[in-house]
């Protein structure tokens, strides 16, 4: 186990983080969509809600990848493999991330809603100011959750032929029969970040006051 | 006879098959404290709340000084809803306070006060802190400023409701048990910051289980059971005795809330 061989799984841990961040910040936004479309109370709007969510929930991340990956081509979209390795990470996040925040805005108590009505506020100034910090709040853990489960989903996109933190040790431990320390290394990056990851969402966590009872 | 600051015509709240309220005849008088009593169930709590739109009657009016709130009797004399930003308009003119104070967790006790004057009412930041900080310190918390809900007794929550209510200047006050959810320790900084506004002339409506602070500040006593108004009237009128016997009945389960000085 060199240095260099080292510095290449750093490499491609770059790749896994950015492809990650990238994906749940794309999925996010899609949630939010998605669980309007589920709040809304219109089956115009829940019905395609909800085939999305049951879809991207229900089948595995791998098959859905090899689909995306496999399935743009055919009908004429032409992107590179990194961009089908993201669209299909994002929309799988979205689906879970979509029911996380359903909950969270159900859980917003009713009474702090009827506070915001009684003092005149229109249904969307109550949604931008009261349910939506509220729900965020109450969906934080869950989030957090989220990015660290895509973060290690991510090594399924090898698949398309994207060489992130996992291929690149699989390639490195077969032209080095060194499988050992470098599948050891490669997992221990991927603590670290997770590591990482959940010591700054505590931070943040324990400095957002308190919206639960 | 001015102009009655709520008017409430056969009034009618059913919730499904259940009748809630029935054929409620009201009028609150102007710069009044009119206290709503009686046993857990008899509806006060939805009249208050219908007060406050955030119960739609079955049927019947209620008028906001003179204004018809949320619906209103067309030419043919049907009911017809008003759209909502005529809603919103007639409203403003109440302000609520909770039984669980419903302060808004994530802002600070100013941002609480300050936040519909900001957002609803389009006051510039700064001056609405300002006005914010002027209710608080009425209520005795303009050291809690920055605190979180989370970090307020019970007492001092309900305190910062009563500012956030305050702050939009409205001409009613509707109060819904508001010390209901405190320790008995902390209930008195509630019922002496009512005091005070009492005292100021403002017209007040609460529903409460405080016998004694109806019967010393109250000025119009409204008696609910199973959802029909038995009575009201002054409290001299009301507790003098001999009383009506539900009232009397009434009050036994009470004496050990304050009601004991009307034994």
């Amino acid at each position: 186990m060199t240095i260099k061989l080292f510095t290449l799984l750093m490499q491609a841990a770059l790749y896994t983080l950015g492809i990650s961040i990238v994906s749940i910040v794309i999925g996010f936004a899609i949630a939010i969509l998605l669980s309007a479309a589920m709040l809304s109370g219109k089956g115009i709007y829940i019905a395609p809600a909800r085939l999305f969510i049951s879809f991207f929930r229900g089948v595995p991340l791998l098959v859905q990848l090899l689909l995306i990956y496999t399935l743009l081509p055919v009908i004429g979209i032409n992107v590179p493999s990194i961009v089908a390795a993201i669209i299909g990470l994002s929309l799988c996040t979205a689906a879970y991330q979509a029911e996380n925040l359903r909950g969270g805005f159900d859980a917003v108590p009713k009474g702090l809603v009827e506070a915001a009505d009684v003092t005149g506020f229109n249904p969307r100034q109550t949604f931008f100011r009261i349910r939506v910090p509220i729900a965020l709040r109450l969906t934080f853990p869950a989030l957090v959750n989220e990015a660290i489960m895509i973060l290690k989903s991510s090594s399924l996109v090898s698949v398309v032929g994207i060489i992130e933190l996992t291929k690149m040790a699989q390639d490195l431990s077969s032209s080095t029969y060194l499988p050992i320390p470098i599948f050891a290394s490669a997992g221990a990056i991927y603590l670290v970040i997770n590591w990482a990851i959940a010591l700054v969402a505590g931070r943040v966590e324990r400095s957002l006051p308190k919206v639960t009872a | 006879m001015s102009l009655p600051a709520i008017a409430i015509h056969s009034l009618v709240k059913r919730f499904g098959e259940t009748t809630v309220l029935q054929d409620i005849d009201l009028e609150i008088p102007e710069g009044k404290v009119s206290c709503l009593i009686g046993p857990s169930g008899s509806g006060k709590s939805t009249l208050l709340r219908c007060l406050a739109f955030l119960e739609e009657p079955t049927s019947g009016m209620i008028t906001i000084k003179g204004e018809a709130l949320g619906f209103f009797e067309n030419a043919g004399g049907k009911r017809e809803r008003l759209p909502p930003a005529q809603i919103r308009t007639v409203r403003s003119k109440t302000g609520m306070v909770f039984q669980q104070f419903n302060l808004w967790p994530h802002m600070t006790a100013l941002g609480n006060v300050a936040e519909a004057l900001k957002t609803v009412r389009k006051v510039p930041k700064a001056e609405a802190e300002a006005r914010a900080m002027a209710q608080l310190k009425k209520v005795g918390l303009e050291n809690r400023a920055g605190h979180y809900p989370s970090q307020l007794s019970g007492g001092q929550q309900q305190r910062v409701a009563i500012a956030r209510a305050l702050a939009l200047e409205p001409k009613i006050m509707l109060f819904d048990e508001p010390t209901s959810a405190l320790d008995p320790e902390l209930t008195g900084e509630v019922l002496n910051v009512m005091r005070d506004l009492a005292a100021e002339g403002m017209t007040m409506v609460v529903v409460t289980h405080e016998i004694g602070f109806a019967a010393t500040v109250g000025q119009q006593i409204s008696f609910l059971d199973h959802g029909r108004l038995l009575f009201s009237g002054p409290p001299t009128e009301i507790f003098a005795k001999p009383r009506h016997p539900r009232l009397d009945q009434f009050l036994d389960t009470y004496l050990d809330r304050g009601a004991s000085m009307l034994a």
